[in-house]
């Protein structure tokens, strides 16, 4: 599980002057800008279509811990203990369908929902940029929620992702970590999709 | 505030209380002043700071508070506030500390709160100051029950299990392990969360207020429970369907919803999604049938700990704390509950269900907080506040001590609140700790009147 959330390696790398980057990126932005189209055109089955059956997708949750600490201090663990959410495929298409049910109150009326990703950065791609068939992926995003009146909340964060090029259906995500810049979370609930 | 005016607002006999009790910002400062000063507040959880020098923040009532544990192993609570000028002593939110050294000016306390470091000290302050007396403040009372950890802010407090009463039976059944081992349960995970709804919408709400079970329908309806990879609906295992509801009031302010089953009922199938969950669950169910007897036949659902410590006892399990922020805002902390000594398989399998049903992005819990945020909302109007909230479910339906201690109904009632709501004026009045305990209260001699009101 470790090997495959843990992007700390991966961060500092640069890829974007190796041979292949620029094209790769530009799909992978167009992979995400669809994404983002999906989710706020209210999608959601067609956005399924873009997870892959093995699916992690998860948010920690983080505390403020002293500097010298570790990441295991500040971030809950993708597969130990308790997070905001850690879904795999089946929970998340559960919650498509409660969403689908139309009295899902927390989600009916339907929130209004903008999507904003930013900083695509490919940090690994195997076998190469090239002919990449699995790649990790850093973005930022902004997500713009209002509900009813003026319920209104914005997320803002990063995403650690994971993809791989499946035959017949190109790039799926199999690991999404979505880490939001709060400890105690200042919305009252999560029920949309990063 | 009059206590005239308090009456008016909580007419409980009647079945009605005012909006303003949810939505006025005087009323709140009563709150804190006059009730969370006083009531035993959970604070946490022993699992949280298992070693000499662990330390986990935590709240009571809007105050940040340090949970923490010293060279010696007692466990201890301050207020976390510098007794030189105020500052936050302590800002992370665990951790491991030799000392705590604020970083305004740099007075350090040790684990037992004593003041051992002042900056300066024989130049600045010797012959004026005596360290002894500018200790962190530590709270009055502190209790350890059966892992977690309670504290007051009131010297004259009864102890904790007296302030219990017997809501301690339902309590305990969250607490103690599935097989029926008294206590045995560590915390594998809290969140910590901020939404715009008094406190107490929370806290009445797990008092057993079974009524709102509609607000559910989308995760009963596509199944969300420990059996919904197997195809079965609902948000959790239908294990109480052959037993006898009761909902119960207690003197001292606490609700519970839990149930009894027959004394010959056997384990219904249930966690069917892994076939050893199951066994492991059919093996406690039964262990705690041999070991506990009849009294196994008692099994828990939820209930409110006056004023703000709630539980879940089966699926999912856990303890929340709704922490008041403001009239308007209140930041649930919700403790994750497992036997420590339960298989990793289960454990996986627990936090797994949890996370679905439960907290802000629990497909359960998303639907109970939209409820308390715009039921907070849609009271504060001026023609909104005119009129009473309804609590006249069941009005005097309920019997006293039949079956259990308590004033206990069979059917879905609101009796609990009603309870809850007329001790939540005692605190506000200033009443002694008789009167807070529910001494005297009619209800718990007479039973609960059925008023005109209520059967009109
Ligand atoms: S405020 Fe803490 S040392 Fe001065
Ligand atoms: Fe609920």
């Amino acid at each position: 599980m470790s090997a495959v959330s843990d992007f700390s390696d991966l961060i500092g790398r640069n890829l974007a002057e190796q041979p292949g980057y620029a094209a790769l990126q530009s799909q992978l932005e167009a992979f995400y800008f669809l994404e983002a189209d999906l989710l706020d055109n209210r999608r959601y089955r067609a956005w399924l279509e873009l997870l892959a059956d093995d699916l992690i997708y998860y948010m920690p949750m983080r505390a403020n811990v002293p500097l010298a600490h570790d990441r295991s201090d500040e971030f809950t663990t993708v597969g130990e203990g308790i997070h905001w959410f850690e879904n795999d495929k089946w929970t998340v298409i559960k919650r498509v369908e409660q969403i689908e049910t139309g009295i899902h109150y927390a989600e009916e009326p339907l929130s209004r929902i903008t999507h904003m990703i930013s900083n695509v950065r490919i940090v690994d791609a195997n076998p190469d940029l090239e002919t990449a068939q699995q790649i990790a992926v850093t973005n930022r995003f902004l997500l713009y929620q209002n509900r009813i009146v003026d319920d209104t909340t914005t997320f803002v964060g990063r995403r650690h992702d994971r993809l791989r090029q499946n035959a017949g259906t190109g790039w799926q995500i199999h690991f999404r970590e979505v880490i939001i810049e709060q400890g105690i979370l200042q919305a009252k609930n999560i029920t949309n999709f990063f | 505030m009059e206590h005239s005016n308090l009456k008016t607002l909580v007419d409980a006999d009647n079945g009605m209380i005012s909006r303003e009790i949810f939505t006025s910002p005087a009323i709140y400062k009563r709150e804190l002043e006059s009730l969370f000063t006083r009531t035993w507040l959970f604070v946490g959880h022993e699992s949280l700071i298992p070693n000499p020098g662990d330390f986990y923040l935590s709240r009571m009532g809007e105050e940040s508070v340090i949970l923490c544990r010293d060279r010696t192993g007692e466990v201890h609570v301050f207020l976390n506030s510098c007794t030189h000028r105020g500052m936050k002593v302590c800002r992370y939110d665990k951790g491991n500390a030799k000392v705590f050294t604020c970083p305004y000016h740099a007075w350090s306390f040790a684990l037992d709160g004593s003041l051992q470091g002042i900056p300066h000290f024989d130049d600045l302050y010797d012959g004026v100051l005596d360290p002894d007396d500018w200790s962190l403040l530590e709270v009055d009372r502190m209790a350890v029950y059966k892992g977690t950890i309670w504290a007051s802010w009131d010297k004259d407090a009864p102890n904790f299990e007296t302030y219990l009463g017997d809501a301690k039976l339902h309590l305990d059944m969250t607490l103690d392990c599935r097989d029926g081992r008294s206590g045995g349960s560590e915390v594998i995970g809290v969140h910590r969360w901020k939404f715009p709804a008094n406190w107490k919408f929370a806290a009445e709400n797990f008092l057993g207020d079974s009524y709102h079970n509609h607000s559910h329908g989308s995760v009963d309806a596509i199944g969300i429970g420990p059996s919904a990879r197997s195809g079965v609906k609902g948000r959790r295992d239908d294990e109480m369907r052959a037993a006898q509801h009761i909902w119960i009031s207690f003197p001292e302010g606490h609700g519970v919803h839990s149930a009894i089953e027959h004394p010959d009922a056997e384990f219904i199938d249930s966690y069917l999604d892994q076939p050893e969950i199951g066994a492991y669950f059919r093996n406690c169910y039964e262990e705690r049938r041999r070991r506990l007897g009849d009294e196994a036949q008692l099994i828990p659902f939820t209930g409110t700990i006056f004023p703000n410590t709630s539980y879940h006892g089966r699926q999912p399990r856990g303890l929340c704390a709704w922490h008041p922020h403001s009239s308007g805002e209140t930041e649930g902390w919700r403790f994750f509950l497992v036997d420590t000594d339960a298989p990793t398989a289960v454990k996986d399998f627990l936090r797994h269900y949890y996370m679905r049903y439960s907290g802000p992005a629990g497909m359960t819990e998303q639907d109970d907080m939209e409820n308390w945020l715009y039921a907070s909302a849609a009271s504060k109007g001026t023609i909104a506040k005119r009129l009473k909230l309804n609590y006249q479910q069941s009005m005097g339906a309920a019997k006293l001590n039949d079956p259990l201690p308590g004033l206990v109904a069979t059917q879905m009632s609101e009796h609990m609140a009603r309870g809850y709501y007329t001790r939540w004026r005692d605190y506000l009045e200033g009443r002694d700790w008789n009167q807070l305990l529910g001494v005297g209260d009619p209800r718990f001699s007479d039973g609960e009147p059925v008023t005109k009101a209520g059967r009109a």
